[in-house]
């Protein structure tokens, strides 16, 4: 239901420093996070649609997406979102 | 009678709708008085009997119920004309503008429409958080078209002012829509748009947001007061109700009488506005309801609302029993677990103790002692009848101490060792809360063991703490387990003890620690009994010609055997500062098997908040409970040690000799010097500005900066001329109190004075005082001064200080509140946050937070300063050789 008109997003951002690594998940890899989470999607933090990292990477809603952060405690910190239509 | 119970599944909020108003209304309200003449309250008035027995005596005419039974009944006002309320108007507002004006309908296109309701479908199942914003996207969106698409009418532009008025812009001019335009279009639009709408129409139509029927509150809601003359004073919301009958009635008897429209109108529109006050008092765009006097009425709103409103001075916060407060003081005797209660308290507070086969002795004499002998007790609850008795009314104590038998209750006074809950306000984090251990005294105040000051961070200037007893074995099993002071020694904002020692502690350790301190046999017998020792006492360290023990050897027989430290002392700073034990300044810590080689303790070994000392280690490493026994122990010895050797200060303190003071003149007389140099090269242009800063703004940074140079200067100075043995300063050195800076301005000079980062510039036209030229630069028109607290400051010095002073007052003033509110919102916020079994943190309805919590799973109570493990000292214990 994205009715906003389609930014133009520069795929410069997904180099930039402070954007963390985001992946769109295949459905067997979802179910496989979900399983190990043992939560219904619904319960994953939500990304929109019209983020714009979202919009780069093509994920449509439904989809979940890993981020890879960097994290000044663990070194690494992964992260599951569930990408929304708003 | 038969008890059912049911749990809550949810509660659902919805609007009351007209006919449900008019089936519960026991009374119709038309007439304003509330008495007649003869002190009778009027039938179909606000004060009608129908709403309930509220006078001792009075039988409900609805119920037949008298006042402590009686429910209270509702009653209504027929409205002579419909009206708008505030807030639903704003519900109101989005379904006028997202529906048609003629037809109804939602103003979007049937499939688009469809697609969105089943969309909002699902989002309502899973994301109910989004789902509120995808109505809000819907409202926005059918807003937007101009033109119906089901009828094809024009839709205009409607205007709302807050909170009841409503106008549309047609092409003939702006109208003002009535409440009665605005009901018969709400009732037209359909259940299923209301529903995209994000109302639920089963529980809340639109037009029953617009009100034909006021429910009126029965009078438990509003009772009237009798004042002692006799006269009846009404509840504020009875006054509001008085208005809106009368205003009311007002209209009903314009439009029984076609009274001309302007005036039909006008007492419409005020009616409306009373309802709105009568809701809430403080709207905007709306007259206030006011008192004779006039006071602003309080409405329902003020009834919630605020602070001291319903919800958060009622529900939120209510009063305790069981619970004491009064003033604290030291008690550095006792243990950290422990609070001194006294006994006037001991006696009040009670704790249901169940009678056992094992205790019933016990039991006994407690009932035998009475309500007004600790340790005694003040009821007693019997389980063969249920029944409560009061000792102090009871005669026969012997008697009744015999009848107890196992299963009944013995409410019995405090007495030592009991566990209870001290807290002192404000409660900003965990530990503003502890367990300890009840310890009755004589006198009126409770005493804390000053080592367990900085959680609270409490002082005994007047401080006053409160103490609740836990009132069953679970709560008093889980206050020990879990609140208890020694299982707090660690605090789990940092890595680091938060119990530890202070001021005299500090000083005290660092006196009987340093190298140059020797003890006699006496001596040495007198702090270890002060703290409790039971054992040994060491080969002294000296043997001829007379027997000498070291501080240092006193502290290790406290310390694990195994133990080992590295670490540097508070003192390691300046000429002191060393890096390794090849260190002759003494200011090294080097812990071996349980004994100080060598390094003084100090703030860093003994002190509270600072992480990795030898108290953290310790507290770590072998436990809370190790470090509690040395809390409990050697630490009183570090007092005794001050007692024995007396701390304290004087005049000569801090002075310096005439060198010295010759020397900072020195000092002064060159910055002088350049400052005006610097001056006069502004005052000709040819001063070197600052990249991006004007010269003016670069004379007074420089001008700053050399001013600081000469402080520090000056402090150097002062600081190398004192006595290492000056009590000031090994105060200051070893991090008990003050610093070196409190020292430079005693001995030295004040400085600088700032306001606001900058000298001190406001005051006159282009001068800060009257004893100075207009535009004057130099240091002393602008907050230098020159002057310390030896010798006293000149009165403009003091002038400067001063102002410097106020600044810091009111920083901390608006600093304090500012982060409380910021505090109590992010509470509120993360309160529901939790770490669940599998190590993933989640709110209260599941969802999730974190993946790992912190996203390394560390607790940080448990690390040292945050790391989960210290690398360097694994390495040290593992690769000595024994």
């Amino acid at each position: 239901m994205p009715s906003r008109s389609k930014r133009r997003v520069s795929k410069k951002i997904l180099e930039h420093e402070l954007v963390p690594k985001h992946e769109v998940l295949s459905f067997e890899e979802a179910v496989e996070v979900l399983r190990k989470l043992g939560v219904p999607p619904s319960r994953l933090p939500a990304i929109s649609v019209n983020d714009p990292v979202v919009q780069l990477i093509g994920a449509k809603p439904g989809d979940i997406i890993k981020i890879t952060r960097k994290s000044p405690t663990a070194g690494e910190a992964v992260y599951y979102r569930i990408v929304v239509a708003f | 009678m038969s008890v059912e119970s049911y749990i809550l599944s949810k509660i659902k909020f919805g609007v009351l709708p007209p006919h449900e108003i008019s089936r519960m209304a026991r009374v119709t309200v038309t007439r304003a008085e509330l008495y007649e003449s003869d002190g009778t309250p009027v039938m179909g008035g606000p004060r009608d009997p129908h709403f309930g027995a509220i006078e001792p005596g009075e039988v409900c005419p609805v119920c037949g119920n008298r006042r402590d039974a009686c429910p209270g009944h509702f009653g209504k006002i027929d409205l002579a004309r419909p009206v708008l309320l505030p807030y639903y108007s704003d519900h109101v507002n989005a379904v006028l503008q997202a529906t048609c004006r003629s037809c109804s309908r939602i103003l979007l296109p049937e499939e688009q429409a469809n697609r969105m309701r089943r969309i909002l479908k699902t989002l309502k199942e899973k994301w109910p958080r989004l789902a509120q914003s995808f109505i809000k996207e819907v409202r926005k969106q059918a807003a937007q078209n101009s033109v119906c698409p089901h009828c094809g009418a024009r839709q205009y532009k409607i205007r709302y002012i807050r909170p009841v008025i409503f106008y549309e812009e047609r092409p003939e001019g702006e109208v003002r829509l009535t409440p009665i335009e605005i009901r018969d279009r709400l009732e037209k639009v359909r259940n299923e748009d209301v529903e995209l709408l994000g109302l639920d129409p089963e529980y809340s139509r639109p037009e029953w947001m617009v009100a034909t029927v006021l429910p009126v509150p029965p009078l438990a809601i509003r009772p009237p007061i009798t004042l002692e003359t006799g006269l009846k004073s009404e509840d504020d919301l009875t006054h509001a109700l008085v208005e809106i009958i009368r205003q009311n009635e007002r209209l009903k008897h314009y439009l029984r009488t076609s009274a001309p429209e302007t005036m039909v109108e006008d007492a419409w529109i005020a009616l409306q506005h009373m309802i709105a006050a009568y809701i809430d008092n403080e709207l905007p765009n709306v007259y206030v309801l006011q008192h004779r006097g006039g006071r602003p009425l309080k409405t329902l709103a003020q009834r919630l609302k605020g602070k001291e409103g319903r919800l958060r001075g009622n529900l939120s916060g209510k009063r305790v029993n069981y619970s004491a407060r009064t003033v604290i003081s030291p008690d550095s005797e006792i243990s950290i677990n422990e609070v001194g209660v006294p006994k006037e308290i001991a006696m009040i507070l009670t704790y249901p103790m169940r009678v056992t086969l094992e205790n019933i002795e016990e039991a006994r004499k407690l009932v035998l002692n009475g309500p007004y002998k600790w340790p005694g007790a003040t009821y007693v609850i019997k389980a063969r009848t249920g029944t409560k008795i009061d000792l102090r009314y009871h005669k026969n104590h012997k008697q009744l101490a015999e009848s107890l038998e196992p299963g009944d209750i013995v409410e019995r006074h405090l007495v030592d060792g009991d566990i209870v809950l001290f807290n002192r306000q404000p409660s900003l984090h965990r530990m503003s809360i502890l367990g300890h251990r009840v310890r009755v005294m004589p006198g009126k105040t409770f005493r804390l063991n000053p080592l367990v000051c900085p959680p609270y961070n409490a002082d005994f200037d007047g401080d006053e703490m409160n103490l609740h007893v836990p009132r069953s074995e679970e709560a008093a099993a889980e206050a020990e387990e879990i609140l208890l002071v020694e299982r707090n020694i660690k605090t789990p904002r940092y890595g680091g003890p938060i119990i530890g020692g202070r001021q005299d502690y500090i000083s005290g350790a660092y006196l009987m620690t340093v190298k140059t301190r020797l003890f006699t046999k006496e001596e040495v017998l007198e702090l270890l009994a002060k703290a409790g020792y039971k054992g040994e006492i060491p080969e002294p360290a000296i043997l001829y010609p007379k027997e000498y023990w070291t501080g240092k050897q006193i502290v290790s027989l406290f310390l694990p055997e195994d133990f080992n430290y590295e670490g540097r002392a508070k003192i390691n700073a300046g000429p002191l500062a060393c890096d390794s034990y090849d260190c002759f300044n003494d200011s090294y810590i080097a812990i071996r098997d349980g004994k100080l080689l060598m390094g003084v303790f100090d703030k860093n070994a003994i002190g509270a908040e600072q992480p990795n000392n030898v108290l953290h280690i310790i507290a770590l490493e072998y436990g809370d409970d190790k470090a509690r026994e040395i809390l409990d122990s050697i630490y009183k010895s570090y007092i005794r040690m001050l007692e024995l050797r007396g701390l304290t200060l004087s005049l000569s303190d801090v002075d310096i000799p005439v060198e010295a003071r010759r020397e900072i003149d020195k000092l002064v007389e060159e910055a002088k010097k350049e400052i005006m140099e610097m001056i006069e090269l502004y005052k000709q242009g040819k001063l070197e500005p600052i990249p991006g800063r004007t010269p003016e703004d670069s004379l007074e940074i420089k001008i700053i900066n050399r001013l600081q140079e000469l402080f520090r200067k000056a402090a150097e100075v002062a600081v190398n001329y004192m006595d290492p043995f000056n009590d000031v300063f090994i105060m200051a050195r070893t991090g008990a109190r003050g610093s070196e800076t409190n020292i430079a301005q005693m001995v030295a000079m004040l400085g600088q004075q700032v306001v606001r980062g900058k000298r001190i510039h406001r005051g006159y036209r282009n001068r800060t005082l009257p004893h100075f030229k207009w535009g004057d630069l130099a240091p002393e028109a602008k907050g230098f001064v020159r002057g310390n607290f030896r010798y006293g400051l000149r009165p403009v010095e003091v002038f400067f200080h001063a102002a410097a002073g106020r600044e810091g007052l009111v920083d901390t003033a608006v600093k304090t509140s500012q982060s409380g509110y910021m505090q109590r919102r992010l509470m509120h916020a993360l309160s529901d946050a939790l770490v669940m079994h599998d190590g993933t943190v989640r709110d209260a309805y599941g969802n999730l937070i974190q993946l790992r919590y912190g996203e390394d799973g560390v607790d940080p109570m448990k690390t040292y300063h945050g790391d989960p493990v210290d690398i360097d000292r694994l390495i040290e214990k593992y690769s000595r050789v024994k």
